[in-house]
Formats: structure tokens, C-alpha cells, sequence
């Protein structure tokens, strides 16, 4: 029956609770682990604990033997499947091949080894703990700048240097310019690796159905298209026989845009067995085998002039690849060359980047992916510029930022920035922090022997990635709506939520455009065999590109609906609006259930129309899209103890147009606190024999409520021109402009002593020996 | 995760329990709170798992004359939420309060805590500190033992195999007495990576009672006889607890891990006793 | 080896012979077909586990099913067992406090937990009252302000 509502209001730019939380609340949802199958086996993947070895042999007879075994996998049984994909393209890229279950070596710790199939994951973790590996540890290098010394141990023996590849990108007179300048700053600055740990760690269920010759497999994935075209090339079958179907996703942050070994093992597995199969991640896997993030060492240099305008940007980026390319490990680091001017209008910059094998898990996306990395160094470098000039550091940034007329703007980088005021976030943050009233009360804190400091980031992002020739397999993405005959609203979207609730802002969107109600729309995402192609979620891009998509596929419904309407109301003259469709005339009106329902029964069409109401658009956006904001924290520090309070926090954010207030508050609020984590606690250690030593949450802190500030919030908003729903971009901003900011307070704080730059994590201990010292 | 498979048995008695742990294979398990996580990483796999959980009477909290006597079964959230440990002991409730997390509190006990003796778990600064007395039951007997003798080392204390923890006793908090526990988290797990109870008994402006108990520095529990030493006697002013406190980490091969260096424990350590002692000292003078 | 054991779990009576070592968790989630408690750690750290026992939130990676013979279990399901939302299910829903929805489930328990406890916390009572919850996507900010509303709302 139909349920659409004649409503004025509009959705758009309102605080409405989510669509998808009921599920979620009632624990109702449907994630990987919560898939059951009749007889479904359980698989657990027996894992090296050294960082290098060879392998000698593989024991599995006492693991065969246990009841309850179905079968153990090593690398022999998959030598031909795979090898996991590197979507890079780089000149000279070095690409070892990624077996999914290693052959004669092990190159990290948690490199899987062997797999054990059994009737349940009891059983399955006992065999593992019969499987005897005869290992020969070898020597192991777990750092960057290690690994490039002469001398160091091969990561991959082929290549004795470590160098997976060089980059070089250069614009303007850089050389001139430094030779020229009136000051230059150097500074090393490291993005420490960080672990993704989304609270669901991965997991994959795969089932094949012999007789149809189908694979589906469930992944807790942020790509499943792109997943099915990858794993269908892994395994050898044909991707129309392979289904993707990516669940309720637990949180992804990168680490879930990548394809792993796991799915084309469960894959394999599931064909030889011909039974369901499920691994489930275990945290521990999570920490050693799951990508982790950053694992950068930056040496920048600044030139500017002795009135603070930046005159030349050079960066030489070690990258810490790990020991293989996952999905796009190598061109992280090119996101940081892109983004390395910052929001400033210096155009002479040169970049070199190294990308380094080491004995560790690879680095990929994580929140940001590049983007942090590169703020940190410049809004870093741009606070040591201020203090050599004793310049204050708002002072220093309004002098070098891009202005608001000069948009669009082309930077040194290669990228043009679509719309931007920066000045705009930068003075509201400054306000609502009271920025004078602050620096006076450091000054009086300072007489008083405390170190309080004020600190700032005023960020700029990539976002909506973004145009095909930019990214290794289609930056665009794709929607289909369909009025069913009832008049409810269908949309199949491309991308893949992790909780960022576009079902609900996509909704929003729909209801406005088609006047039907919020609860007539239902958007369905993570299907291959419901949804059409699509790119999947990450980089900032679901709304502004897969949020786009469904906006242009609804108008074309609407030319279709209207059609219909002129038909029903035997008018030319028609309009569309709040779910009816009126004749200009004679003020009659048919409503969209009504037009829905003709146009499926189709027992008169209008001319040259056929039945049905559904459009599908794909969507090639015509550039990135670039938010920006301004970050203020106030910090101070316990002298005795080295330990940091978070005094203050104020972010102000402009994402373009906001579709819905609440979630783009959450995305503040939780990108501000995984930048803190980075910037006061997380740390992906390993230590020099390659041992991961915080694999566990007893270990590794990732941020509790009570480690975690109250943000005061506000936003600015600056539409794009890039896509009709003026929409930037949210998701990863504030983890972008948080770390700096943190570590610009606190380095602030520590400025009497004459500390210039900490690198992160700020542990207490980090700073109570500064305090000693008086310098890091 | 997954520990290796084991019988489970449920003594109704206390008698029972012994019995049944006569037999080298068995293991006693209170709340399991740190008991669950080793056998699920495969550092115990006891064969059988004797749950005192029905065995009565190990979760009392009476007053008896002037102490308190506490059942080992007693949980972390009984002991910080109990009207009557908060007003006679309040150390010890506020050392409850500072483990893990409410989940944990809910669960795990302070006889099985202190048989664990995590070199840093929260309660064995605090029974340092207040000299509490241990009983310790075995097929038919007992004894006592006090907190200094009791833990020994990391994970080792004076418990002999078929010994059971049945209660500890406490001081009520006297007169003019003030105490404080005052801990430094590791982020992480919550655990201390030092925590300091510090009890106080001020007598005409002077301190005549100091006991310090230390967690979290080296490899067990210990109390600060020389901090004692420097402070009895004094005033009690800064400069005097600056002074006592200064050598709480003297002697001791602090450890050493990601969390927090040697150099930077002890330090922490220092800081942390002249905190409680402050507190400790505020409290009594307050009284 | 296996034990019988009797649990009312949202206060429906099930018997079981399990293993010994079958873990909470999963004999409510494979056993007992409750999967909104969920598994993010195994190592009592995260609580997106947290499940109530005998009135008290635990968690339940870190218990033994044969533990729990005998005792009254409440899980994310039964909250809201006849059809309508518990105040602190409703709270999280209108303050926007979950996005990926994996810790909620443990998160609302102890929530329920520490309003029960506490039926007026402050924001410092309510941010160490969740220390045995992680949220990896939210910040914890508006689940602050989801116990604070559900605080207020209870205690009406
Ligand atoms: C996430 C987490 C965080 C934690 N944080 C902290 C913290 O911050 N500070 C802290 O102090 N602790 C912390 N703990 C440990 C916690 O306090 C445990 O509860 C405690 O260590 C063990 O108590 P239990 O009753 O659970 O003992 P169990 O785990 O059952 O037993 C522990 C050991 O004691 C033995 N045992 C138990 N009862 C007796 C008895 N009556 N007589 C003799 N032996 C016995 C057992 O055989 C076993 O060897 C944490 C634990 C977890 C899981
Ligand atoms: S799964 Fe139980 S606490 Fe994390
Ligand atoms: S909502 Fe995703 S972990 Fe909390």
C-alpha cells in the first residue's frame, strides 16, 4: 500500500536519527561472525612468530589426527592461488609475490603459514597448536632508516637495498629558492605506525554451491565490488560466479579497503571441502596481520621570508612499507606528496620519496591514509617557521593561506582546490577559544612556573577520491533508484558504510527529491548480486560521489515520473514536488504511488517510455574535493609527571553542505579522538628482532572515554562546485587536524625549555624527560 | 582465545574444595579474572578448575573488635561499594576502586587477586601499607600471615599448594588517620604502573604512624620502611615528605617495559608516595 | 567431560550440555543463537562482550558458560524483550551514540549498569564508568550525552 506522505519539510541539513540504529541497539544486525551455516566449518591460520625464517618443513599429521579435523592447508596446496593484489601502479615498482599462505619463508611476524580446517573453532584452535613448523630464523630489519643502511638484512633477498620504489615530484625553482631565502627550517618529523583496530576485526564466511559452481563469500569489507573482481582473479573463476557480500561492517578505518589473503583461502577451502567455511580474526591477528597505518619518517625543509611567507616546501618521505604491497601500500605516501603545501599558497616544492621493505605487516590506508601525515609535517613545520620568527602562529598562517578569491586553485602538487575561506573556520575557533584571554593566561601560567600551551592546526583535506585517472581501479561511483510499484523507494548504492549511516543521510536526500517520507526510502549497500557495480567506501567519497550518483539517477526518475504524470493527468504541462504531480493547469494532481503503480502496470504508456521506474547513474566526478577547518587545543602539563591534560578542545570544520548535523558531528568527534590516540598513545611497536610487542589491547591504547576531551564544536560551510549536492566530505577531517594541533600545544607548553618538535606518541614519559633534559 | 579443555568442579565446602584440590592437576578459580585469560592463552591449562563460587562463607565483611575481616571471596565492587569498608577502611575501598574497570569489579575477588600477585595489581600496596593479615586455611588447619611476608615475588607468595585464602583482615582506620591511594595507569590495560598507599596517623602536629605500600615498581609488592623511617616524627611538611619520599625506589630493580622505564617508574614512584603521603597526611589531620 | 547446565537467559530457562571451557560469549552467541553481544578482544579489554549477570555487567569473554549455570542472564536483546526500547537504547538512538554499532551492545549494558548504580552521574562519572568499554568510531562524546539523557530519563 502505498505510504507516501505529502510533506513540506524538508530532511536535508537536519538532525534526524539514524535508520540503522534500531538494529544496531536491539543487537539485531547481521555481522560476519553472526552468519551460522549447517555444517559450516571453522578455519584458524596457524601464523609465524618469527619476523624472518625460512621454513624447513610443516608437521600436520598430529593436527589430521585430532576428531574434529577436516583438513590442513600449507603453502603448497595454494601455491597457484593468488597472489594478493597490489592495485598500485608506481614507475619501478618493485612487487614481491604475495602468496596467501607462505612458501619457503616467512617475512613478518604473523605471516600465515598454514591453515586448519575443523568442525568447530575449538577444535580448529587446538590443531593449531599441533602443527609443528621447523623454522630457521633469519636476521631481521623492523625500521625504515634501518633497513636502508648498508648492510642491513634483505627484507626480500632479490633485492638487497629494501627500495620497493623512488618518487620524485618536483614544481617550480626549488634549489633558487632555497638558496635565496631568508630562513630556512629543518625538521625530522615521524608518523609513528598506528594499528587500525576497528572493534570488529575482519572476518570471512565463504560458501560454495558446486552445482551452480557459485562462491559467495561474506567480508567484513569497505569494497566489496572491487573485492569480488580481485578475488574472483585469485581464485581463477569467473566473476560472475562469485558473490561479495559485505554485512554490517563494524568499523573499517582503511583497514577493510584492501583485499587479504583470508578471503581467497576461505574461498579455497570452501571449493575443496565443498562446505561453508568462517575464519574470524582474532584481535592478536588484528594487530600482526591486519594493515597498519602511517609508519612515516619526514625530513622537511622550509624557505620563507623573514616576514613568514613560505617561499619553498622540500620533503624526503621514508615510507615503511612492510614486507609486501597490500592493495594500495605503495601509493599512500603519494597522498602525502599531494597534500605536503597544506592550505598555503607556496608553490615551489619537492618530494622524494622512499618506500622501504622492512620485516613488518604492511602499511596501507588508515583514516586519512597520507593526508594526516602530510598536515602534521606542514602545520608542524609551519609552527618551528613562527618560532624562529617569533611570529605568532595564527599571525603566520593568515599571512601564507590561499585567500578565498583565488579559488580554484592550482597548487604546486599537481592538485586544484575546488572552493575554500580559510580564514573563516580559523576565526571562529580563535573566538570561541577566546584566543588573547588565552595567551594572557599563559603568560601569567608561565611567570607561575606552569607550562600551559596553545596550539593550532589549521588543516586542509582530499576528499571525495576522486576522479578515475586518479585512483588504481575507478574513482567513480553508482546508484540505481527505483519507485516500487507501492511508491516505496529503493535505493542500491555502490558504496559501503562502516557506520558513518548513509542509509540515513542518503535517505534524507531521497525523500527531499522524491516528497516521499524518510521511512519510504530503504538504501541498500554490500551485495554484489543486489547492487550494481560500485567502488565501496573510503576516502571521504560516499556522499559527495556515491551520494551524487544517487542525486542525478533520482533526477532522471523524476523527467520518467513526470512523464507518467502528464499521461495520468492528460496535461503537458506538469510539475513534481512533495510526491505529487501537478498539472499547472487545472491544479489536479496524481500522487507518486499513484504514478508508481501505472507506470508497473503499463496498461498505457506514455510515448517513447517504457514500463518501470528505476534510473541508474554512475557518477565520474570531475575533481576531489578539499574541506579544511581549524583545530585549537589547550594543553597542560603535569611538571612532576610528565603527564598531558587536554584542556580544551574547539574544532571547527567545514565539510561544504551538511546533509545531517548529528553524523557530521560524530565524525568530527570520533576523527578528533582517533587523531588523539595517535598524537598521546598509540604505537605499533616492534622491536629490532621484528617482534610486534604490543599485540593485544592490554598494550596497545587505543583512547577509553576517560582518555578523551569533550569537544566544543562548530562548523563553517563552503559548498563545493565539484557535485550538485555541495557536499565535501567528513569522515576523515578531524584526524587530520588533530595530531597537529595536539602536538603544536604541547610543544608550545614546552617552548620556554627551547623544545622545538616532539614526535608522537606524547607519552608521559616522552615528556617528563624533556622536562629533564630541557630538550627532546 | 580459547583455553584447553578441563574438568569443572563446584565444592559445596570447604572440605571439598580441599579434596578436591589434593590433586596436583587442580587449580582454584574465584572471580577468574586473571585465571580465565591464562588459560585462554595457553600459560595454564589446569586439568581441573575448582570454583569456590558455592562454597559459603568466603564473602563475608565483618567488623571484629578493631579490625575488619574481609572473605577472600569478597569482590573489587563489594569492597569499594560497601558502606562499611568505605568508613573503617577507606585505603582499602579506595584501592578496590581503582582496579580495572566496573566489569572486572563485578567479577574478580581480592582473595584471588592477591594469590595472583601481578607485581601490578592495586590491593597489595594497600595491605602493605595497612599490615593486613592473611588466612590461610589447609585440610584441616590454618594460618596467618602478614601482607610482608606474603608476597614474595611476581606471581610467587607465601601460598603453599592446597592452601586456600580464606580472609584478610584489616585495621579499622584509627583516630587522626589519614590514607591515600594514588596510582599512574597504563593506558592500555588500566593495571598500575606504580601505585602508592600511603597511611598516616598525625598526634600533636607530628607524625606518629607512617606505613607506605608500593605496587607496580618491582617485582612484588613491598612496603617503604625507609620512607617510614625519614617521615615518623616530622611534621609532616612538604619539605619532609619531599624528603621521605625520595628514597621510596632506593634498593628496588624497578622494571622496565613500553609502558614506562625503570628511570621513569621509580620516578614515578617518588612522585606518587609524596602524593599520598600529602593526601594521606590531609585526611588525618582533617579527622 | 561435558556439564549440564540451566541459564535463564532474558528470562527464558535453556539447558545445555557443554564443554568446560566453552566461553560465555560464545555459547550465548553460537549455542543460544544471542549474537548482540559481540567479540572485539577476547582479552576482557574492549566489553563489546558485556552481557549482565545476576544484575552485575560482566564480561563475558572472560567467564566460563558453566559458570553461569544457575544464574539469570540479561543480553542486549532482552532490553528491549517486549517490543519496546530500553531508556538507555532509546538515549543512544536520539544522541547519535553509536555509528558502527559493534561496541554498543557491551556499551549500553554497562551504560544500563552505571545509571542503575549512579542514577545522576556527572560526564567525569560517566566517562570512567565506561573505562571497560572501547569505542573505536564515536569518541565517546555523545555516548556521554546518551547515559546523561537516559540518566535523566530513568530517573523521572
Ligand atoms: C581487564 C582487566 C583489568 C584488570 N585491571 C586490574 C587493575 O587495574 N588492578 C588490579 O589489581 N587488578 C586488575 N585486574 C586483575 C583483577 O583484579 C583480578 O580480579 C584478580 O587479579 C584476580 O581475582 P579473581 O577472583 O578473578 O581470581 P582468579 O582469576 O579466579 O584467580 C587468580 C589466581 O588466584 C588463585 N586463587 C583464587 N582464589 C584463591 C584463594 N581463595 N586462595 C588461593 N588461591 C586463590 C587462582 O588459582 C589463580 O591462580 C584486571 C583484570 C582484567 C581482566
Ligand atoms: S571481547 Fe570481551 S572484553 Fe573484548
Ligand atoms: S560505534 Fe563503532 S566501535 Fe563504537
Amino acid at each position: 500500500m502505498a505510504t507516501t506522505i505529502t510533506k513540506l519539510d524538508t530532511l536535508v541539513g537536519r538532525k534526524i536519527k539514524r535508520k540503522e540504529d534500531p538494529r544496531l541497539i536491539t543487537g539485531t544486525a547481521t555481522y560476519v561472525d553472526d552468519i551460522q551455516m549447517p555444517g559450516m566449518y571453522h578455519a584458524c591460520i596457524v601464523r609465524s612468530p618469527h619476523a624472518a625464517a625460512h621454513i624447513r618443513g610443516i608437521e600436520t599429521k598430529a593436527a589430521l589426527e585430532l576428531p574434529g579435523v577436516v583438513a590442513v592447508y600449507t603453502g603448497a596446496d595454494v601455491k597457484d592461488v593468488g597472489p594478493v593484489p597490489c592495485g598500485a601502479s608506481l614507475p619501478g615498482l618493485r612487487v614481491p609475490h604475495h602468496h596467501i599462505l607462505a612458501q619457503d619463508r616467512v617475512y613478518y611476524v604473523g605471516h600465515p603459514v598454514a591453515v586448519v580446517v575443523a568442525r568447530d573453532r575449538y577444535i580448529a584452535r587446538d590443531a593449531v597448536d599441533l602443527i609443528e613448523v621447523d623454522f630457521d630464523p633469519t636476521d631481521a630489519v623492523a625500521d625504515p632508516e634501518k633497513a636502508l643502511a648498508e648492510g642491513a638484512p634483505a627484507v626480500h633477498p632479490q633485492w638487497p637495498d629494501n627500495i620497493a620504489f623512488n618518487y620524485h615530484q618536483e614544481n617550480g625553482e626549488v634549489d633558487k629558492v632555497f638558496a635565496e631565502a631568508e630562513v630556512v627550517v629543518k625538521q625530522r618529523i615521524t608518523s609513528q605506525r598506528l594499528i587500525p583496530c576497528s572493534m570488529e576485526t575482519r572476518g570471512v564466511v565463504a560458501d560454495y554451491r558446486s552445482g551452480e559452481k557459485a562462491l559467495t563469500i561474506y567480508s567484513s569489507s569497505q569494497i566489496p565490488h572491487l573485492m569480488r573482481s580481485l578475488v574472483a582473479g585469485m581464485l581463477g573463476i569467473p566473476e560472475n560466479k562469485l558473490r561479495v557480500v559485505a554485512p554490517e561492517v563494524g568499523g573499517g578505518f582503511g583497514c577493510k579497503l584492501n583485499v587479504y589473503a583470508e578471503e581467497a583461502l576461505m574461498g579455497f577451502i570452501a571449493i575443496r571441502t565443498g562446505k561453508p567455511v568462517k575464519w574470524i580474526e582474532s584481535r592478536r591477528e588484528h594487530m600482526q596481520a591486519t594493515i597498519h597505518g602511517r609508519g612515516h619518517v619526514d625530513y622537511y625543509e622550509i624557505a620563507a621570508r623573514r616576514d613568514g611567507v613560505i617561499t619553498g616546501i622540500k620533503l624526503k618521505l621514508i615510507q615503511d612499507l612492510g614486507s609486501y604491497h597490500q592493495l594500495l601500500t605503495p601509493v599512500i605516501p603519494t597522498l602525502s606528496v599531494l597534500m605536503m603545501p597544506g592550505l598555503y599558497r607556496c608553490k615551489t616544492v619537492r618530494a622524494d620519496i622512499v618506500g622501504v621493505f622492512t620485516n613488518c605487516v604492511p602499511t596501507d590506508a588508515y583514516r586519512g591514509a597520507g593526508r594526516p601525515e602530510a598536515t602534521h609535517g606542514i602545520e608542524r613545520m609551519v609552527d618551528i617557521l613562527a618560532a624562529e620568527l617569533k611570529m605568532d602562529p595564527v599571525e603566520i598562517r593568515l599571512k601564507n593561506f590561499i585567500h578565498s578569491d583565488e579559488f580554484p586553485y592550482a597548487t604546486g602538487t599537481g592538485l586544484m582546490y575546488d572552493s575554500g575561506d580559510y580564514t573563516k573556520p580559523l576565526k571562529t575557533a580563535l573566538e570561541m577559544a577566546n584566543y588573547n584571554e588565552l595567551r594572557a593566561e599563559q603568560t601569567k601560567a608561565r611567570a607561575a612556573g606552569r607550562y600551559m600551551g596553545i596550539g593550532l592546526s589549521t588543516y586542509g583535506e582530499i576528499c571525495a577520491i576522486g576522479p578515475s585517472p586518479a585512483t588504481p581501479a575507478g574513482g567513480w561511483e553508482s546508484a540505481t533508484v527505483r519507485v516500487e510499484p507501492s511508491g516505496t523507494v529503493t535505493v542500491l548504492t555502490g558504496i559501503k558504510p562502516q557506520g558513518q549511516g548513509e542509509e540515513t543521510t542518503f535517505s534524507q536526500i531521497a525523500a527531499d527529491e522524491l516528497g516521499v517520507g524518510f521511512d519510504d526510502v530503504v538504501v541498500m549497500h554490500g551485495d554484489t548480486s543486489v547492487v550494481q557495480y560500485g567502488i565501496g567506501t573510503f576516502g571521504s567519497r560516499a556522499t559527495a560521489i556515491g551520494g551524487t550518483a544517487m542525486y542525478l539517477a533520482i533526477q532522471e526518475l523524476k523527467t520518467k515520473i513526470k512523464r507518467f504524470g502528464a499521461m495520468l493527468l492528460d496535461s503537458d504541462d506538469v510539475s513534481y514536488a512533495n510526491g505529487r504531480c501537478t498539472c499547472n493547469k487545472s491544479g489536479k494532481s496524481v500522487s507518486l504511488a499513484e504514478i508508481a503503480g501505472a507506470a508497473h502496470r503499463a496498461m498505457k504508456l506514455p510515448a517513447n517510455t517504457e514500463p518501470g521506474l528505476v534510473a541508474s547513474n554512475f557518477w565520474e566526478p570531475p575533481n576531489f574535493t578539499f574541506p579544511f577547518g581549524a583545530h585549537i587545543v589547550v594543553t597542560e602539563i603535569d611538571k612532576d609527571t610528565g603527564a598531558i591534560e587536554i584542556r580544551r578542545y574547539i574544532a571547527v570544520d567545514d565539510c561544504g553542505k551538511v546533509i545531517n548535523p548529528l553524523i557530521v558531528a560524530g565524525q568530527v568527534q570520533g576523527g578528533v579522538v582517533q587523531g588523539l590516540g595517535q598524537a598521546l598513545y598509540e604505537h605499533g611497536i616492534y622491536d629490532d628482532s621484528g617482534q610486534l610487542l604490543t599485540g593485544e589491547f592490554m598494550d596497545y591504547a587505543i583512547p577509553k572515554a576517560s582518555m578523551s576531551p569533550n569537544i566544543e564544536m562548530a562548523s563553517t560551510e563552503t559548498p563545493t562546485p565539484v557535485n550538485p549536492l555541495r557536499v565535501k566530505g567528513v569522515g576523515e577531517a578531524a584526524t587530520i587536524g588533530c595530531s597537529p594541533a595536539v602536538v603544536n600545544s604541547v610543544v608550545d607548553a614546552l617552548s620556554p625549555l627551547g623544545v622545538r618538535h616532539l614526535d608522537m606518541p606524547l607519552t608521559s614519559e616522552k615528556i617528563w624527560k624533556v622536562l629533564q633534559g630541557g630538550r627532546a | 582465545m580459547i583455553a584447553q579443555n578441563f574438568d569443572y568442579l563446584t565444592p559445596v565446602s570447604l572440605a571439598e574444595a580441599f579434596d578436591l584440590l589434593n590433586d596436583p592437576g587442580a587449580k582454584v578459580m574465584a572471580g577468574g579474572m586473571s585465571l580465565i585469560p591464562m588459560m585462554k592463552l595457553r600459560l595454564a591449562a589446569p586439568e581441573r578448575v575448582v570454583d569456590l563460587r558455592h562454597v559459603p562463607g568466603l564473602n563475608k565483611i565483618q567488623q571484629d573488635g578493631a579490625m575488619l575481616r574481609i572473605g577472600a571471596m569478597t569482590t573489587h565492587h563489594e569492597l569499594e561499594s560497601t558502606p562499611l569498608v568505605r568508613a573503617a577502611c577507606p585505603l582499602l575501598a579506595q584501592a578496590a576502586a581503582a582496579i580495572g574497570d566496573v566489569q572486572v569489579r563485578n567479577v574478580g575477588t581480592i582473595g584471588g587477586s592477591i594469590a595472583h600477585a601481578d607485581p601490578s595489581a592495586d590491593y597489595p600496596a594497600a595491605l602493605q601499607a595497612l599490615e593486613a593479615e592473611i588466612r590461610i586455611a589447609h585440610r584441616g588447619g590454618e594460618r596467618t600471615v602478614l601482607a610482608k611476608d606474603f608476597f614474595q615475588d611476581t606471581f610467587t607468595t607465601a601460598l603453599e599448594p592446597n592452601e586456600l585464602i580464606v580472609e584478610i583482615s584489616v585495621p579499622l582506620e584509627a583516630k587522626c588517620t589519614g590514607a591515600s591511594y594514588q596510582k599512574m595507569l597504563q593506558p592500555a590495560s588500566g593495571f598500575a604502573i606504580v601505585g602508592i598507599a600511603a597511611r598516616v596517623s598525625m598526634d600533636g602536629g607530628k607524625v606518629s604512624m607512617v606505613r607506605v605500600g608500593v605496587t607496580g615498581l618491582g617485582g612484588s609488592s613491598y612496603r617503604a620502611a625507609n620512607v617510614e623511617a625519614l617521615l615518623v616524627g616530622s611534621e609532616g611538611s612538604a619539605a619532609d615528605i619531599g624528603k621521605a619520599a625520595a628514597v621510596v625506589a632506593e634498593g628496588i630493580d624497578a622494571n622496565s617495559d613500553i609502558h614506562a622505564s625503570a628511570e621513569y617508574r621509580a620516578h614515578l614512584a617518588r612522585v606518587y608516595t609524596a602524593r599520598a603521603l600529602s593526601a594521606a597526611i590531609a585526611r588525618a589531620e582533617a579527622q | 567431560m561435558k556439564k549440564s547446565i540451566t541459564v535463564t537467559i532474558n528470562g527464558t530457562k535453556h539447558t545445555h550440555d557443554v564443554e568446560p571451557r566453552l566461553l560465555l560469549i560464545h555459547y550465548l552467541r553460537e549455542v543460544v543463537g544471542l549474537t548482540g553481544p559481540h567479540i572485539g578482544c577476547e582479552t576482557s579489554i574492549c566489553g563489546a562482550c558485556t552481557v549482565s549477570v545476576d544484575g552485575k555487567a560482566i564480561k563475558s569473554c572472560a567467564m566460563f558458560a558453566v559458570q553461569a549455570d544457575g544464574r539469570e542472564i540479561l543480553t542486549i536483546e532482552g532490553l528491549s524483550a517486549d517490543g519496546k526500547l530500553h531508556p538507555v537504547q532509546q538515549a543512544f538512538w536520539e544522541e547519535h551514540g553509536l555509528q558502527c554499532g559493534y561496541c554498543t551492545p557491551g556499551m549500553i549494558m554497562a551504560s544500563k549498569q552505571l545509571i542503575e548504580r549512579n542514577p545522576s552521574p556527572t560526564e567525569s562519572e560517566i566517562r570512567h564508568g565506561l573505562e571497560g568499554n572501547l569505542c573505536r568510531c564515536t569518541g565517546y562524546q555523545h555516548i556521554v550525552a546518551a547515559v546523561k539523557a537516559a540518566a535523566a530519563k530513568m530517573g523521572a
